[in-house]
């Protein structure tokens, strides 16, 4: 929105001091001002009113014309001009020799074989209006050589407002509500606002209008007859075009005018159109047109201003074509009404038509403000148009009274809020020039909300606080830390786990962390052959690229390794994210915190590849968990896993991921020749596994005894079956056994494995390490393993 | 017998000149002093003398033991010094400036600022939290003095559910959890609720350079007997401050959010120009940075906390605009690209 400094100086003086300075006061104690400050008029100088005395037509031009003006000077000046609407007597805009128009200075020039001696000027020109139509024409009775900028308020300060600073604010959706705030930041007094006394009227004849429908707050109406100006006074309408508004006729231009100013949007119906006013809605749905000549659906929640049963507006968002204001209308009805806020901004969205009004009406406005409004309206309209003539006395119905909001605190009260001392009177100063009534009797603070803070935005001590401390200055404050006394910190268990997986997959493993989306690729998953698989979808997606919520990272990992292929011949990315699986019985979505991790690699085979990521968890686990993994054969559920080689991975008993290579399909569409391993890990089930800490074990003064097998596995045994073979076996002295060797060809898988022996006690004799490998050879031919 | 010995020691001398390396000497060293070597059997051989020539003999023949015994160690050591010799010339001098193998893993940026800002508020006494990004409608608004049909569900385009959950719009859906979480311990131990959150929020909106539809935030909550607004604005310097490691100079505007009041809008001064204008504060010295305030009363009661009693303040932190800060990245769609070109760089924890 944008404000009038000359509008604001109406309602408040303030002479003397720096303009700029309380408009940056402004932005950092009431509202948002955008940074730049326009200042309109000051780069015009020396335009002059001046009345054509003769107009010649050019000789060789039909556009030209060669003018003599009056300029107020002893001679006439002579002037070539193109504009179409130059008349003898005429008065209008003249730059003069030595005039600035923005970075133009008039000089004497030649001009199709003519000099000219000046300029006359359109109202675009002098940038007080968009109209370039012609020059301006000047109706009012000034003396020819007048400075415009003397008789005219050219010159302004323009500042923008940021709309959605003022959300809470109903009360500065206009300049008197605005000039109040500077008489608060300034300490200058609020002059009242100027009205015309409405119970003059009260012998006239009523309105036939009544509220039907309880969305309607407050509904007031008057009958004015007998108006006969159609052009605007030139400052209304400078200041309408410099507040962003076009110039339309006096009328439309007045309603306008008064909303800029009182924030009270309103509106003028032909009398003949509006003669039984009903405020209500419609059962059935139908289509009605605005004055813009639009065609809208209204539905049965949309507020209609009714003639009888005839709409004529939608209320509080647009007039209807059919009511509005022609020609031979001679007596019109003046509304000024307020509504349900919600109801207007839900109509609003329905109909995705916001206007000025409507915009204003979002905020729940003050219903005290709409028979101030009309008081307003008719002075001004008097002032203007003289012979006016009311004609009904004014019809008001308020139907909804917002509560009175009082509020009572004490100085402690404000003092703990602030922490920092404001003293008492100002306190009260602040409010008062506020328009609060503002009482201290010694003790508590007994605070009156006006009516125009008290539909929604100020309800509670607290915003009280706000008042005063926005008032005295954020930049004043003394800032200081808290007196609360301090404990222990302790970090939970998934943050901490979360913050050394990190690091080690990054530190120990050259991985890269990424971070993606919490929806399913579409595009890009149908592109490396998998599906989108069902999951919760969002409701309101934009696009449908992006509707369903993923159940796993790892499809989102693949699209992403697919976009690296380039970056590197091996690397692995990993992110820790959210996935959805489902819905709880509670139709609430089962939310999982997941770790994945994917390898891609052009220089590793398949296995090798598939071992690392496993020796990574490995290691994650046994740093974190001081515990080691054991694996189980998973059946594939997703297109994108192996059939054979996927496991689940657990953690003494606990399932906590998956761990599989990618299947061919999908992989050779990331990349033809490269490997890609992945694993899942759910970050919640493995930060609940116990860390079973470092055990430390003394190391042995007696020596070591190695003793190594060679064994031939038939195929479909694995590891974690052999070592049940001697997991019961050597209790206190078999420390630990590991590979040594492997030796594969097509038909013979055969592994060495060493059994590490050794006692903190005494020198094992070998005797009794041959018993125990004795039985450790039998449990493994019980299995079907034999020695090499 | 003396010229056995003289002779013995002249070979000694020829074959220790002859020898080259460390197996010739050790052979010589076997010839001479082994239990079969010449001057072992010399003293075998002494004991068919008398005693007062065995202790004659003997006395020589020990001499020119420890004779022996010395010149085939000086000459070893003599050998080692010259192979250690060969070993060094054989060595090229290698081109330690070649490049140096960089390959390293890397950390999201939005880690690194996360972890910055942790471990200042964990230095402060905040614990941090962890929360979920899909919510429901109580967390995300009506506990947050948002009812429905305010006008504040419009100022962000929530991405809703099919199940009616949401996308968490902002981290303050969080502070209903965290108030009943710490509650208790503040009402009846009065042990501060302090404590941050970071995590993921999302909006309904379409992207480009500086529009993201899933970005982080970190919500910050403190709630104590007397949390001021003198308090907020030293959490907020001190903790700015620590973030950009120099005095960062902070402003509040007013701002409205219903879930605090009074509401403010927290600017710093420009951290390219130091406040004095130019392009990236739009000539204004001061960055837009942070939404903050203190916490409406009604969320607190929402939260259980009676708001006679106490009061607190709360902010949220943009961790996607901070990190794009720090690090001078000028497209916001990167830091969800997976761009491994973009997101490498990133390589250490500060």
């Amino acid at each position: 929105m944008f404000l009038s400094m000359n509008w604001i100086q109406d309602f408040v003086d303030l002479n003397g001091l720096d303009k700029v300075e309380l408009i940056h006061k402004f932005s950092l104690s009431t509202a948002e001002v955008e940074n730049e400050i326009f200042f309109k008029g000051s780069q015009i100088s020396g335009i002059v009113v001046a009345e054509i005395k003769s107009v010649e037509p050019h000789p060789e031009s039909k556009k030209l014309h060669l003018l003599k003006v009056d300029a107020g000077e002893d001679e006439l000046t002579d002037v070539v001009c193109g504009a179409p609407n130059v008349k003898v007597g005429m008065k209008t805009a003249f730059a003069k020799v030595g005039a600035q128009l923005g970075e133009i200075t008039i000089a004497p020039r030649p001009l199709a074989g003519f000099m000219s001696n000046g300029m006359c000027c359109s109202e675009a020109e002098i940038e007080i209006s968009d109209d370039n139509s012609g020059i301006m024409e000047i109706t009012d009775n000034v003396k020819n050589g007048t400075d415009l900028k003397e008789i005219y308020e050219i010159e302004d300060i323009v500042f923008e407002v940021d709309n959605k600073s003022l959300t809470n604010r109903p009360d500065l959706w206009g300049h008197y509500g605005i000039a109040r705030e500077f008489a608060a930041l300034s300490g200058r007094k609020l002059k009242p606002l100027d009205i015309d006394d409405l119970n003059a009227y009260k012998n006239l004849p009523q309105v036939d209008m009544k509220i039907e429908d309880p969305l309607c707050q407050r509904y007031s109406c008057l009958q004015v007859e007998n108006i006969k100006r159609n052009v605007s006074p030139v400052n209304m309408r400078i200041r309408l075009y410099y507040c962003g508004m076009r110039g339309i006729n006096f009328l439309a231009d007045l309603t306008n005018y008064l909303m800029l100013e009182m924030g009270q949007p309103m509106h003028a119906f032909d009398s003949r159109k509006v003669e039984k006013i009903r405020i209500k809605r419609f059962e059935k749905p139908f289509v009605f047109r605005t004055l813009d000549g639009v065609d809208r659906n209204i539905d049965e929640n949309t507020l209609m201003i009714c003639n009888g049963d005839t709409p004529v507006a939608i209320a509080g968002i647009m007039g209807g074509l059919d009511s509005e204001i022609v020609e031979d209308t001679t007596t019109l009805t003046l509304e000024s009404a307020t509504f349900n806020a919600v109801s207007i901004r839900k109509s609003t969205v329905r109909l995705a038509h916001r206007t000025d009004a409507s915009i204003r009406y979002e905020k729940c406005l003050d219903p005290e403000m709409t028979t101030v409004a009309i008081g307003r309206f008719v002075k001004l309209l008097k002032e203007y148009d003289s012979n006016i003539k009311v004609v009904s006395s004014l019809t008001d119905e308020y139907a909804f009274h917002y509560d009175a909001v009082e509020l009572n605190f004490d100085k402690k009260f404000v003092d703990r809020y602030t922490g920092i001392e404001i003293d008492n009177n100002a306190i009260i100063n602040t409010l008062t020039n506020l328009g609060f009534k503002a009482d201290f009797d010694g003790e508590k603070f007994s605070v009156v909300v006006p009516s125009w803070r008290a539909t929604k935005d100020i309800t509670i001590k607290a915003d009280i606080i706000e008042e005063i401390t926005r008032i005295y200055g954020y930049d004043n404050f003394d800032i200081n830390t808290t007196r609360s006394p301090l404990y222990p910190v302790r970090m939970t268990a998934v943050k901490n786990n979360e913050d050394k997986i990190k690091d080690i997959l990054v530190k120990k493993y050259n991985l890269h962390e990424v971070h993606s989306y919490v929806w399913a690729y579409n595009d890009e998953l149908k592109a490396l052959g998998i599906p989108v698989e069902q999951n919760v979808k969002l409701a309101n997606a934009t696009n449908p690229n992006i509707e369903t919520i993923r159940n796993s990272i790892i499809p989102t990992q693949l699209c992403q390794v697919k976009q690296n292929t380039s970056f590197a011949q091996d690397f692995g990315i990993f992110e820790i994210g959210r996935i959805v699986n489902g819905l709880d019985e509670n139709n609430l979505c089962i939310e999982n915190k997941k770790l994945a991790i994917t390898l891609f690699s052009k220089t590793k085979k398949t296995k090798e590849l598939y071992f690392k990521l496993r020796d990574i968890l490995a290691v994650v686990t046994n740093d974190i968990k001081h515990k080691s993994l054991a694996f189980k054969a998973a059946q594939p559920e997703h297109g994108y896993e192996h059939p054979i080689n996927l496991n689940r991975i657990f953690i003494e008993d606990k399932e906590v991921g998956k761990i599989g290579i990618v299947h061919p399909v999908v992989g050779k569409k990331i990349d033809k020749k490269a490997n890609i391993v992945f694993a899942e890990i759910d970050v919640d089930d493995f930060s609940s596994v116990s860390d079973s800490g470092i055990i430390y074990e003394e190391p042995s003064k007696f020596p070591t005894m190695d003793y190594d097998i060679s064994l031939d596995i038939p195929s479909g045994v694995f590891y974690d079956k052999l070592s049940k073979c001697w997991s019961d076996e050597g209790k206190d002295i078999l420390k630990g056994t590991r590979i040594v060797d492997t030796y594969d060809t097509e038909t013979v898988h055969s592994i060495t494995v060493r059994f590490e022996f050794s006692s903190n006690e005494r020198t094992l004799s070998s005797d009794e390490v041959q018993k125990i490998m004795d039985k450790v050879i039998e449990n493994l031919s019980a299995i079907g393993v034999s020695l090499r | 017998m003396d010229e056995k010995i003289i002779d013995l020691q002249n070979e000694l001398k020829t074959k220790l000149l002859k020898a080259t390396d460390l197996m010739d000497l050790d052979k010589i060293r076997v010839a001479f002093l082994g239990k079969k070597g010449s001057i072992t059997a010399l003293l075998k051989g002494m004991k068919d003398l008398s005693a007062d020539e065995r202790k004659s003999l003997g006395a020589e023949i020990n001499r020119l033991k420890s004779y022996a015994a010395q010149k085939i160690e000086e000459r070893i050591s003599e050998l080692k010094e010259k192979e250690i010799e060969k070993e060094i010339s054989a060595m090229p001098q290698f081109d330690i400036s070649t490049p140096a193998d960089m390959e390293r893993g890397s950390y999201h940026p939005i880690t690194l600022v996360q972890r910055q800002c942790e471990t200042i508020f964990r230095s402060m006494g905040f614990t941090v939290e962890d929360y979920s990004e899909i919510v429901t409608d109580y967390e995300c608004f009506e506990s947050l003095n948002i009812p429905k049909h305010h006008p504040a569900r419009d100022m962000q385009d929530t991405y809703y559910l099919e199940n009616g959950q949401l996308l968490k719009s902002q981290t303050s859906a969080a502070q209903n959890a965290i108030l009943k979480k710490y509650g208790k311990n503040l009402i009846e131990n009065g042990v501060p609720i302090k404590a941050i959150f970071p995590g993921r929020c999302f909006r309904n909106e379409a992207t480009d350079a500086c529009h993201e539809n899933t970005f982080f935030q970190m919500e910050g909550v403190m709630v104590d007997r007397d949390i001021s607004i003198s308090n907020l604005i030293f959490f907020m310097k001190t903790m700015l401050s620590e973030v950009f490691q120099k005095d960062i100079k902070v402003r509040l505007r007013p701002g409205f959010f219903p879930f605090v009041e009074p509401g403010f809008e927290l600017d710093i001064s420009c951290l390219i120009c130091g406040g004095t204008g130019c392009a990236s504060c739009k000539h204004s010295g001061w960055l837009e940075l942070c939404p903050c305030g203190m916490i409406h009363p009604n969320v607190l009661k929402e939260g259980g906390v009676d708001p006679d009693k106490y009061t607190g303040f709360a902010f949220g932190l943009g961790l996607t605009r901070l990190a794009m800060m720090k690090y001078g990245i000028k497209d916001i769609r990167d830091l969800n690209s997976g761009n491994l070109k973009s997101l490498s760089q990133f390589t250490d924890d500060e």
